[in-house]
């Protein structure tokens, strides 16, 4: 069974990309099966199995870190795909916080990011870009010829070698490089382990202190004007 | 050599699809499932997915800049990405061109943003032509975004390129070389810009330009009155 880890910002076409994904992949005559992650509403999975009729799930991270919750329920995801003999695992998740990523060793990860947020958006997203083995860019219809070169010129800096796919999602193009990279990815096996480096330190808000200021908190801290520094035992 | 095609069409026969499946080099990979070659041969997979490889810019009156650096830094973050050598050069180049295309000239300090309309057209024409060097630049229906057409039209030629116009414009069409022309979606006749309308191109330009100067009358407060017809 392959695993397929699609993050990407809010509102930037991961739903439609997945969508022809899936549409192409069962033409193929695979078995895809589907898991939404997100903080606190999600359709994509009824949606899913309404207009595609494959086996879907949702989860609400609820309180949790949407990428520690991903951590946490994936190795159950993977048991129920494997119950529903899928072929092909595909996560979608909110992928909120820059500094982790989702991305798991020997599965293929995927960044969906807009051409219209901006040309500075390739540098500021960190892991979840420079992890990912593709990123897909959505709504090229919409930014000029000049704007979308600018915006693939910046994906390779931040990340060089990344395979960069244009894509016109909404209409379905662009879409068979993906599946391409999906066939040509391994088989998961063996215990599952994150791509990236988790952050440095416990979040002492996370555990529940809402004290504002460096001096309320321990840990990794930092003050405005100096780098972070270990404050404690 | 350059060339220059119009499609016409009424609205919804199909000419903005065309020029889409002529911009991503279409192998049945569209909604229209067209097919789309170069010289005969359907281009390689690799060829359509490099932007900067595609040889077609775009523009359409849909298509905006979103990038809110200011033009100049723009210009040559574009420029250095096309490795073109003469960065400097190339982008003074495409500000002269869009230029002559605009009422107002650009000022290279403003965000790309803040161009008006014509501007923004101008400049991304600009753009492609100078710049991203592409051979085949489309164009859909810029007559509307107020930019100086004739002019567009004179231009262009000097670059030896093939643009293609989706258009309503007389003017543009009867300038052109030849134009297809589009029904239910598909092409249903292309007609070459033969002698007999060759003869008839001065008249429609009159009309056109009487039109233009009514146009900078209304503009400018006058009142129309039958004298604002003659000249």
């Amino acid at each position: 069974m392959k695993l397929v880890i699609c993050s990407g910002p809010p509102t930037s076409g991961k739903t439609t990309v997945l969508r022809h994904v899936i549409k192409k992949l069962k033409s193929k005559g695979e078995r895809p099966v589907f898991v939404k992650t997100d903080v606190q509403f999600a359709c994509e999975d009824e949606l899913f199995a309404q207009e595609l009729s494959i086996p879907v799930k949702k989860v609400y991270s609820g309180e949790l870190c949407p990428d520690h919750c991903n951590v946490m329920v994936l190795g159950d995801a993977v048991e129920w795909a494997r119950k529903a003999k899928a072929t092909v695992l595909m996560i979608e998740t909110a992928g909120l916080c820059l500094r982790c990523s989702p991305y798991v060793e020997g599965a293929f990860g995927m960044v969906v990011l807009e051409a219209t947020s901006g040309m500075n958006l390739p540098r500021k997203i960190g892991p979840m870009l420079s992890l990912a083995d593709m990123a897909i860019v959505t709504k090229i219809d919409l930014v000029s010829q000049a704007e979308k070169e600018v915006f693939r010129a910046r994906i390779l800096e931040a990340c060089p070698g990344m395979q960069v796919i244009e894509s016109d999602a909404l209409h379905g193009i662009g879409i068979e490089p993906i599946v391409k990279m999906i066939y040509n990815s391994s088989d998961i096996q063996g215990p599952l382990y994150l791509r990236g480096n988790p952050p440095l330190g416990t979040c002492t808000i996370c555990v529940g202190k809402k004290e504002v200021g460096w001096k309320q908190h321990f840990g990794v801290v930092r003050p405005l004007d100096h780098q972070v520094f270990y404050r404690g035992e | 050599m350059g060339q220059v095609i119009s499609i016409v069409g009424a609205t919804g026969s199909g000419k903005t699809t065309l020029i889409k499946d002529i911009e991503l080099l279409a192998r049945e990979n569209t909604p229209s499932r067209r097919t789309v070659t170069l010289n005969g041969i359907v281009p390689s997979e690799e060829h359509c997915l490099l932007p900067s490889d595609r040889l077609i810019a775009l523009i359409t009156q849909h298509t905006n800049f979103l990038s809110d650096m200011r033009v100049k830094d723009f210009l040559a973050t574009h420029a250095a990405i096309r490795s073109c050598g003469r960065e400097g050069l190339v982008v003074d180049e495409t500000l002269a061109f869009a230029n002559q295309l605009t009422g107002e000239p650009i000022d290279t300090a403003n965000a790309m943003t803040e161009l008006s309309g014509g501007q923004t057209r101008a400049l991304m024409i600009a753009d492609a032509v100078v710049i991203g060097e592409s051979p085949v630049i489309l164009l859909d229906e810029i007559e509307n975004a107020g930019i100086h057409r004739t002019k567009v039209l004179e231009l262009l030629k000097q670059y030896k390129k093939i643009f293609i116009f989706v258009t309503h414009d007389p003017r543009i069409t009867l300038l052109s070389d030849f134009r297809i022309v589009m029904k239910n979606g598909a092409m249903q006749k292309v007609i070459v810009t033969n002698g007999e309308e060759k003869k008839v191109v001065e008249q429609v330009k009159k009309i056109d330009d009487l039109l233009l100067r009514l146009r900078a009358y209304i503009r400018n407060g006058e009142i129309i009155t039958e004298s604002h017809l003659k000249e």
